[in-house]
């Protein structure tokens, strides 16, 4: 896939991108590339700046430098709420819900958006059973269904990561932004989802930053290690599991 | 359908209560309750445009004072040229004054919805304390301005000679004012519920919950925000308007911050987002103030207390301690 890079536009392109909080280089000449139907891997250590990077594609932080390209527009000066419509699809690292909504109050928010719907004033969304079956569809995309009434204040830890998914599925995007979507789901639930987001990728491509190294092996078709901000390696798996210097800044310690 | 829950229920009380107590005062002939009640309705019509920003959308607004001046200004200046037959421009077009409710509550609307819109674009790009204190400043700016405008009667107001007329009913008969006030406040109750419960309500509150949330579905939370922050300040205009007029007077107190405070008191009291909280709200700080004004001159101190409890103990205020906590559907 690395040969071909020059024949395909990316869909999101990242060059040298540097973002400083204060002395703390977070973010240190990032240029990276993800590709249409391609997983593409951000591993590295806590405190690396990979929710930092994600966070800048969103647009809740803006680069010092550099420059973001999503479909070939440059970003800079679209917020969050324009970038998501554009067709970035994020997951927070911690769960981000409206907590006194239903599991299927969330979704139905994202289907409504997507729509552009949100200046509607008079049909109650409770009677609307087509934007309640459209927000049903992902609720089971990610086995739900059973808990669509319950206040997401009231899910487990998995079942509100499962929620963010189905959030992102809702708003069909041209590109997934997944921060650890498989942090604290158990081994079952990394298992279930590693399947899941497998069969993902030929939706959209997926930037999946993960700390579960048996996941990003299965799934990655290229691997980003981002050590202070700066990336030390991309390549295939292998060329990531036998680079030296990854195993000594990275792997080293965790594998 | 008759899974009808216990704020249903109590709402409907309420609405009952408000809607008898006028007719068992009459029958008493007890006519100053008719005016106690129809203060009731148009403090619970200021809290119902309040507690949509902030019950509903979360923003702490301290300055709807503004809009419940700015409301009873808009039908003071009109009537007061509609008396002295002296328009109030000649060109390009001439605009008299009137003395008809109907148009008197569409001006006063539409002025405290455009006054709104600007307070609002500029208060709605800060949040917490900073939305509190802006919202504050820029209704002591139109307090100020009220009191050095002697055209229109400056610190000491204006008086409103004959009270407006409405299509087809005596206005000067207190118990068909009340009717009136009533009937205002049962409909923007209603268009509260609606908004509620509809897409653009959903957002409202998603807002509230998890701004963040809202952004990353691609939803400004700027944009829901002003266009309630709008709505709010018209439906507490419209209470201006109709507090001018069972007064037949204005003056800078209802842009005070006291007034401002006041409206949120009753919100507060009768339970922050709940749909009827404005209502026993109200009710609660005018039974108050009479209780307690007949006795004492510092019965505001014991609404305090009253207060200081509420937001301690009972974080629902009145409905929520009796119909309990609020549960999406
Ligand atoms: N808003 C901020 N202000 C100051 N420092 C910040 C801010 N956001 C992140 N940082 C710092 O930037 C660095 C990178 O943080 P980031 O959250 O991006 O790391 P990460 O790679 O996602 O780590 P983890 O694996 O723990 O999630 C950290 O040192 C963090 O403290
Ligand atoms: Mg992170």
């Amino acid at each position: 896939m690395t040969d071909n890079n020059l024949a395909i536009a990316p869909v999101l392109e990242l060059r040298n991108v540097f973002k400083s909080f204060g002395a703390l280089k977070a973010t240190d000449d990032v240029s990276l590339t993800l590709l249409p139907g391609e997983i593409h891997a951000l591993i590295g250590p806590n405190g690396a700046g990979k929710s930092t990077l994600i966070r800048q594609i969103s647009g809740e932080y803006s680069p010092d430098h550099g420059s973001i390209h999503f479909l070939e527009k440059d970003l800079k000066g679209s917020g969050v709420a324009a970038r998501a419509q554009m067709g970035l699809g994020r997951t927070f690292q911690v769960s981000s819900l409206a907590l006194e909504f239903s599991a299927l109050r969330n979704v139905m928010l994202a289907v409504q958006a997507t729509e552009g719907t949100s200046f509607r004033f008079f049909k109650p969304v409770m009677k609307d059973q087509d934007l309640i079956d459209a927000a049903m569809v992902f609720l089971q995309e990610v086995d739900m269904q059973s808990r669509a009434n319950i206040p997401a204040a009231e899910l487990s830890h998995g079942e509100r990561r499962k929620l963010e998914m189905a959030i992102a599925l809702a708003l069909k995007p041209k590109a997934f932004l997944l921060d650890e979507p498989m942090a604290g789901m158990g081994p079952e639930g990394s298992k279930a989802l590693t399947v899941f987001l497998d069969k993902l990728r030929h939706q959209a491509p997926i930037l999946l930053v993960e700390h579960d190294m048996d996941a990003v092996f299965a799934l990655a078709d290229r691997i980003s290690v981002l050590v202070y901000g700066r990336i030390v390696a991309t390549g295939t798996v292998d060329e990531i599991r036998t680079n030296p210097a990854v195993r000594e800044a990275y792997l080293g310690e965790e594998v | 359908m008759l899974n009808v829950s216990r704020e249903t229920i109590l709402n409907c009380l309420l609405a009952l209560t408000l809607l008898v107590v006028p007719f068992i005062a009459l029958s008493l002939d007890e006519p100053f309750y008719v005016t106690l009640a129809t203060r009731v309705a148009i403090y619970a019509l200021a809290g119902v445009g309040l507690n949509l920003a902030l019950g509903l959308g979360g923003l702490i607004s301290f300055g709807h004072a503004a809009f419940f001046g700015i409301g009873g200004y808009a039908v003071g200046i009109l009537a007061s040229h509609a008396l002295n037959y002296e328009p109030h421009f000649s060109s390009p077009f001439e605009l008299e004054g009137t003395t008809q409710m109907l148009i008197l509550w569409l001006v006063a609307m539409i002025v405290s919805g455009l006054a709104a819109l600007i307070i609002g674009l500029f208060s709605l790009r800060t949040s917490g304390v900073y939305f509190i204190m802006i919202t504050l400043a820029f209704a002591q700016m139109i307090y100020y301005f009220a009191i050095s405008w002697p055209a229109y009667g400056g610190e000491d107001g204006l008086s409103i000679y004959v009270r407006n007329g409405f299509p087809g009913v005596n206005t000067l008969i207190p118990i068909n004012f009340f009717l009136i006030t009533f009937g205002v406040l049962m409909s923007a109750l209603f268009l509260v519920a609606t908004l509620r419960n509809s897409r653009f309500g959903a957002a409202l509150q998603a807002a509230r919950q998890n701004e963040d949330r809202l952004s990353a579905v691609g939803i400004k939370p700027f944009n829901i925000r002003l266009a309630t922050f709008v709505i709010s300040a018209m439906i507490t205009g419209l209470a201006g308007a109709l507090f001018a007029d069972l007064n037949r007077f204005v003056s800078p107190n209802m842009l005070s911050w006291h007034t401002s405070g006041e409206i949120m008191v009753f919100v507060i009291l009768g339970g922050v987002g709940r749909l009827f909280g404005p209502v026993a709200g109200a009710a609660l700080f005018i039974l108050f103030e009479f209780i307690f004004g007949g006795l004492t001159e510092h019965w505001m101190f014991f609404l305090g207390l009253v207060l200081l409890a509420v937001v301690l103990f009972a974080r629902g205020g009145l409905i929520g301690s009796l119909a309990g906590k609020v549960r999406y559907d």
